[in-house]
């Protein structure tokens, strides 16, 4: 969320090939990158050992994962309303739909985790929290990425 | 574009968007079937995301009372006390009341940190007493006169019991001895622990308990340490059973398990047989598990957590045990689910009439778990002989007011056989409620040796 002061021109486009996101808001997506593949393999565990303290330490991973979703879902769509002018127009949107789905599916398997022992997790958890992980992973590898060359080239096209 | 309207637009459509899909999934509670009685309807389990939580939330008497049957009238025996949940009736009229509240088990998961906020909302704000008071009424007139406090540093002392002339506490991590004299209206003596009760977590704090009908053996009920085990079931060793305890030695022994939350204990004249209401489990839809009256048998496993009325085996407990739900005891009676009773009071000699020949006083405190506010209310299970035959009826109601607030929530009843009198702890009013029949007099015989010999 690097604010770009520049004036805007018709002509102008930022053509650095820096990552989309600001700093603030990379710090926020490093928490569900962290969290939802964590719950994740506790969710594994649970399963394979019935031992209840896995499943609790998913649900308290899934709340943490929710929160800081929450608060990047904020950025996320500030860098969608920002993108007209930064030049990365399709990758935001596709950034903010995937967090705004990592959110209702964590929030989803938040609820799921909150059920009574082996209902905690079962198949829909487990389902969700794959679901949950790769999302994340995805809103990461989106978010982290510097802009792919022909980006870069196609922006310098339109700026000569 | 106007960016702030835009976000918090966003910010609030998603959430309630996807809690509305999920509510609307899990809210319909089904029709309101009779599960009362020895053969319960058992509709299939609700596996519904939200479990439907709704509690009342408490709002004063203001003066109005709780509504009894016509020929019976009602008084609040005693006003201001701190969480009253369970009584005792002296052999001298005297009336014991336990206060307190327990309930320190920690947070496990996100959900018991909500969970506590909600269930905390039907609560009183007043902070538990930790006592037992005392409470006279000499003259009969449905006010004490004399409330004193009789025993003061205890802990959520659920458990009340007289026998061989010494006062029996069970606290939420003990049971503790006090030496008695008649007509006493307070006891400085430090008391003598008897045995050490399970109060590891303690998530059902609850220690109920009642003497044989001899007075040679006490009866403490033991709850349970999660809903069904989903603190682990090494956390459940010695949990969601009955003991019976030698007063003398302190030794114990489990007379049954596998039953939940024994929140009431009592003896049934006709036989002296040991009876429990118990409260069953949550989450699994408005209509199960109904929750209990059932007598004890020695020995008996009723299921938890592995199943429930019998061989309805609970899927969310892993491992499983077949072999345990095999020996799995159907109890005797159904109050209803989530009613949650805590009380628990024979009577009989016809001092009521004939519908209150032979029975018991049931408290129901009331639900959270479904969206029709079930219980908040006591209620008669008529006995004939040994066992329960037909219907429960209400006796007194009203503690819903007509904005569905809760006036009062009630707990233990204990039934006063000299006076003819049902006494009724509310732990939201903070008040002990009497109920007398319009026939029934005091019998001036039954008031405490001093006053007697005043009234001479």
């Amino acid at each position: 969320m690097i604010r770009d002061r520049r004036p805007p021109s018709a002509h102008h486009v930022r053509t650095a090939s820096g990552p989309m996101i600001g700093s603030l808001q990379a710090l926020l997506l490093a928490f569900p990158v962290a969290l939802f593949p964590a719950a994740l393999v506790s969710d594994i565990t649970y399963l394979n050992t019935a031992e209840m303290q896995w499943s609790n330490f998913s649900a308290w991973l899934l709340a943490g994962g929710e929160l800081f979703t929450g608060l990047l879902l904020i950025g996320a769509f500030v860098t969608l309303v920002r993108s007209g002018r930064s030049g990365y127009g399709g990758r935001a949107l596709i950034y903010f739909l995937v967090v705004l789905l990592l959110f209702a599916v964590g929030l989803v398997n938040s609820f799921q985790h909150s059920r009574d022992a082996w209902w905690s997790v079962e198949t829909l958890g487990l389902v969700l929290s794959v679901a949950g992980a790769l999302l994340a992973l995805v809103a990461g590898f989106i978010g982290y990425s510097a802009r792919a060359a022909h980006e870069v080239v196609h922006d310098r096209e339109i700026a000569r | 574009m106007n960016l702030r309207a835009m976000l918090s637009r966003t910010a609030a459509v998603v959430p309630v968007a996807a809690l509305s899909l999920l509510l609307s999934a899990c809210g319909n509670a089904g029709p309101d079937v009779d599960q009362t009685g020895p053969d319960p309807v058992l509709p299939p389990q609700s596996d519904a995301l939200l479990p439907a939580m709704n509690i009342a939330t408490p709002a004063g008497w203001d003066g109005d009372l709780p509504t009894v049957p016509q020929g019976f009238a009602i008084t609040p025996l005693a006003t201001g006390l701190k969480i009253p949940r369970q009584m005792l009736v002296l052999p001298n009229g005297d009336i014991l009341v336990a206060e307190g509240a327990g309930g320190h088990a920690p947070a496990l998961r996100p959900k018991d940190v909500i969970a506590g906020y909600i269930k905390g909302k039907g609560k009183t704000s007043v902070k538990g007493g930790d006592r037992v008071s005392l409470l006279r009424d000499a003259d009969g007139d449905g006010q004490a006169e004399l409330v004193s406090e009789f025993i003061t540093g205890l802990d959520a002392p659920y458990g009340l019991a007289y026998a061989d002339g010494a006062i029996y506490v069970a606290n939420q991590d003990n049971l503790m001895r006090f030496p008695y004299q008649e007509g006493q209206t307070r006891i400085a003596a430090p008391g003598e622990i008897v045995a050490k009760l399970p109060s590891r977590i303690n998530h059902h704090w609850t220690k109920a308990m009642t003497a044989s009908a001899d007075g040679s053996r006490l009866y403490v009920g033991i709850g349970s340490n999660s809903n069904v085990g989903e603190r682990g079931m090494e956390v459940e060793e010695d949990r969601a059973v009955i003991w019976e305890i030698d007063p003398q030695t302190g030794m114990h022994r489990q007379l049954v398990s596998g039953i939940r939350n024994p929140t009431a204990l009592a003896i049934n004249p006709a036989d002296d047989a040991l009876w429990a209401v118990v409260n069953e489990r949550d989450e699994l839809g408005a209509q199960l598990v109904p929750d209990y009256l059932t007598r004890i048998r020695d020995g008996a496993f009723y299921g938890w957590p592995y199943s429930y009325w019998g061989q309805h085996v609970d899927p969310r407990v892993r491992p499983r045990r077949p072999d345990l739900v095999e020996q799995a005891v159907v109890p005797d009676y159904s109050l209803g689910s989530h009613r949650a009773p805590l009380g628990l009071a024979f009577a009989d000699g016809g001092a009521w009439g004939q519908r209150f020949a032979s029975g018991a006083f049931i408290g129901e405190h009331g639900s959270w778990n479904r969206e029709d506010l079930a219980g908040y209310k006591v209620v008669w299970v008529p006995f004939t002989g040994a066992s329960p035959s037909g219907k429960p009826v209400d006796v007194v109601t009203g503690f819903i007011g007509d904005d569905g607030h809760a006036r009062g929530r009630p707990v233990g009843v204990a039934w006063d056989a000299q006076r003819s009198a049902l006494l009724i702890a509310d732990d939201v009013s903070n008040t002990v409620w009497r109920v007398t029949y319009g026939a029934a007099v005091p019998t001036p015989a039954t008031v405490p040796a001093r006053t007697a010999a005043m009234a001479d």
